[in-house]
């Protein structure tokens, strides 16, 4: 205690943009670790929990939730001017979201669907990942995030090093389980092979196929797996849907998406139409929302 | 300073109102004594979700709804099911709902200790947050964090995971535990729910401000099962009861300026209560035993039923009930045959509610012939107890104005917490704007 007077504790702040809460949540489920960390931390900002608000500045800020609305634009790179570490956590933050789906769809219409009175609502045409606004210095992903990764995060930059987060297929760590593959023995489809671990690889633990919470892995071959997802039966536009969930707007499953139609009340797209490479290739979601758009306008 | 002079005005603003979940505010303004407009806004930014749905598979929705909260999962999970099951004809079986109860009784108990501990409790002892609580009473919240443990644990044997479990699919769920996976709970839980007694006995000492008015009371009602995720919608004074699809029968959406979340009134415009206190009061035969018990003990059931404030010891007695009732299903536990009913896909519609620790979650969907989503409603807690929410502040505010002002906004923030808004899913944001012009 006599230190925390010398030395001044790290300041962290907590924000949220459109999302459950769930990652944030995350935090106060450390049950056995939550009061340590506040003895050596400061959260000075964290609305969920505490009634002391802060504005900044923070050493780090953890940041859940997509950007969906002006006043989150507006937000986001308030953080950024106040945070010397910015750290997304989730899949709404790092990957958009379930509410990136909207992306691909008419905006307005789905507005007026929901509200009767959609001129009350104030909201961009698109929710997109943090890091397609402001520069993001490091991320959590899953949806939610994981405690040990959460808590790994939180003591690496406590003591100023790299936090150690795995970067392999759940494919790998279902095989290290020790389980039996529930695409090879009973033909569900999964997305283990495409998608980066850090849940234990818990679906198919559950005897149900790997639906993507943690995101594409790098260089994940997504054409392959929906090709033998169509050989196993799906029409290719149902192949598309499996990987349309809460990481479907990270590429390459964006790309894909697009090219299969995978979104309900969209058609495909066929790649040759669309410019070579990248995101923007996949002619996908860009008008509007357009990241480096909006967030040049800025 | 004054405030009864008829043409004094002053106005309470929370532009940001903490420990609830999701971002909203509250807009007060009194005038000559009298409170004039009592507003709170939901914030949070839309996420479309009844749009999202459309076009998928039932068992691809149950995963997507979870999303809207990160707290209740469940109750969106289980409210879906239940509607697809009504939908296709589905019997599930009985082991199998049982264990969809033990995997709910998880999510109370980590719902409700989050809120009696880390969000509502610093209000009755002036605190903050549970981390300035914690430095004076650190074994309080240590007690609560580890009954909020043992619910979140719970969660994951059954679910998978406490946040978005992975295991809930139209006609049951994916996998069905071994027995030893649950009796390994077994203990913590005979732990928690000593924990629990002790929970309630502590709030029940709490001081509550004195705020009595008469309400409507909302929630399922079954005649042999605490209220959960079957039964009817009925009113405490029995102006209500309805079957539980019907909820559109008795209920309607309204969609008012400067607000993220459609407000839900009764079909003559009347507001009404949701959540813990109105199914301790409507469902008090149906607790467990044990939760009776210690609810009598406190004495306090006319109050949970009359102040809103009590609505914390109506969860500390929900905390008992889901404890005890956790352990008779485990006691009761043989593991079924399969884990789910296979069911056909058909064209069809039909509501469903499920009691979110917060209050009666509804949806009504409608599917194709092939099972898919046409259409989707999806009715949150949060947004049909707001209407009652801002009653009780117009009747509660003016108690508080002798207060100086920093603490009258605290107490009238307390008030809002006492229904544990659930604002991300309301749309989702609260923000209590309170100042004095």
């Amino acid at each position: 205690m006599a230190r925390a007077s010398t030395t001044p504790r790290p300041r962290l702040g907590v924000v949220k943009l459109a999302s459950c809460d769930g990652c944030q949540l995350m935090l106060l489920n450390l049950e056995d670790e939550l009061l340590a960390i506040a003895d050596r931390i400061d959260i000075v900002e964290f609305p969920e929990a505490t009634t002391h608000r802060s504005s900044g500045p923070y050493d780090v800020v953890l940041v859940e939730g997509a950007v969906s609305t002006p006043e989150q634009l507006e937000q986001i790179h308030e953080v950024r001017r106040e945070a010397k570490l910015l750290v997304t956590i989730g899949a709404c933050a790092t990957a958009g979201g379930i509410q990136a789906m909207r992306n691909w769809r008419d905006h307005d219409a789905f507005r007026a669907a929901v509200y009767a009175h959609p001129e009350y609502i104030e909201s961009l045409a698109t929710a997109q990942p943090v890091a397609d606004y402001v520069k993001v210095d490091a991320e959590l992903r899953g949806c939610p995030i994981n405690a040990g990764q959460l808590l790994e995060l939180v003591t690496a930059l406590l003591t100023g090093r790299r936090p150690d987060l795995p970067d392999e297929a759940v494919c790998a760590a279902c095989k290290r389980a020790g389980r039996v593959c529930v695409m090879v023995s009973q033909g569900i489809p999964c997305l283990g092979p495409v998608t980066m671990t850090g849940c234990g690889a818990l679906c198919p633990g559950f005897d149900r196929g790997c639906y993507g919470c943690f995101g594409p892995r790098e260089s994940a071959n997504v054409d392959s797996l929906s090709r033998g997802f169509v050989h196993m039966g799906r029409t290719p536009s149902e192949a598309g849907r499996l990987f349309a969930g809460f990481t479907g707007y990270a590429e390459p499953f964006r790309g894909l998406i697009t090219e299969l139609g995978g979104v309900p009340g969209t058609t495909p797209v066929p790649r040759a139409t669309a410019a070579p490479e990248g995101a923007a290739g996949h002619a996908a979601p860009t008008p509007a929302g357009s990241p480096a758009q909006a967030g040049g306008q800025r | 300073m004054t405030t009864d002079a008829p043409a004094f005005e002053r106005s309470f603003r929370v532009e940001g109102i903490t420990r609830v979940e999701g971002e909203g505010s509250l807009h007060l303004v009194v005038r000559g004594g009298e409170v004039t407009e009592a507003r709170l806004k939901i914030f949070e930014a839309p996420r479309y979700f009844e749009q999202v749905v459309v076009g998928r598979h039932p068992d691809q929705v149950i995963d997507i709804v979870a999303r809207i909260c990160g707290i209740c999962p469940e109750a969106y999970q289980m409210s879906a099911a239940g509607a697809f099951e009504s939908i296709f004809g589905v019997q599930v079986d009985p082991q199998v709902r049982a264990l969809r109860r033990l995997l709910y009784a998880g999510e109370y108990i980590e719902s409700h200790a989050l809120h009696v501990y880390l969000l509502h409790a610093p209000d009755f002892l002036g605190y903050a947050s549970a981390i300035d609580l914690a430095k004076d009473h650190r074994a309080v919240v240590e007690q609560g964090l580890a009954l909020k443990k043992v619910g979140n644990d719970l969660m994951a044997v059954v679910g998978g995971r406490s946040i978005h479990p992975v295991n809930v699919r139209v006609g049951g769920l994916y996998r069905v535990p071994a027995r030893d996976e649950l009796l390994a709970m077994r203990p913590r839980l005979v732990a928690a729910l000593e924990q629990a007694k002790a929970t309630l006995e502590f709030v029940a000492r709490f001081d509550a401000p004195p705020f009595e008015r008469e309400v409507r009371l909302v929630s399922l009602r079954h005649p042999s099962e605490y209220p959960l995720f079957d039964g009817r919608i009925v009113s405490h004074d029995g102006s209500i009861d309805v079957g539980i699809g019907e909820w559109r029968s008795v209920f309607h959406e309204e969609h008012h300026e400067g607000t993220n979340a459609l407000h839900a009134r009764t079909a003559t415009g009347e507001t009404y209560q949701l959540g813990p206190s109105a199914r301790v009061t409507i469902a008090a035969e149906q607790l467990h035993p044990i939760a009776r018990e210690a609810l009598e003990q406190t004495g306090l059931a006319g109050q949970i039923a009359r102040n809103p404030f009590w609505s914390i010891a109506a969860r500390g007695v929900e905390l008992v009930h889901y404890c005890a009732e956790a352990i008779d299903i485990i006691d009761a536990y043989e593991r079924p045959a399969r884990p789910f009913e296979p069911w056909t896909p058909r064209a069809g519609a039909a509501g469903w509610g499920s009691e979110a620790p917060r209050g009666i979650c509804w949806h009504h969907w409608e599917t194709d012939a092939q099972g898919m989503v046409t259409r989707a409603q999806i009715v949150p807690p949060t947004s049909q107890n707001q209407g009652q929410i801002e009653a009780d502040l117009r009747g509660f505010a003016p108690g508080v104005l002798d207060l100086e002002h920093a603490e009258a906004t605290r107490r009238l923030e307390q008030l809002i917490r006492s229904y544990d808004p659930c604002i991300s899913c309301a749309t989702h944001f609260i923000d209590l704007t309170v100042d004095a012009s």
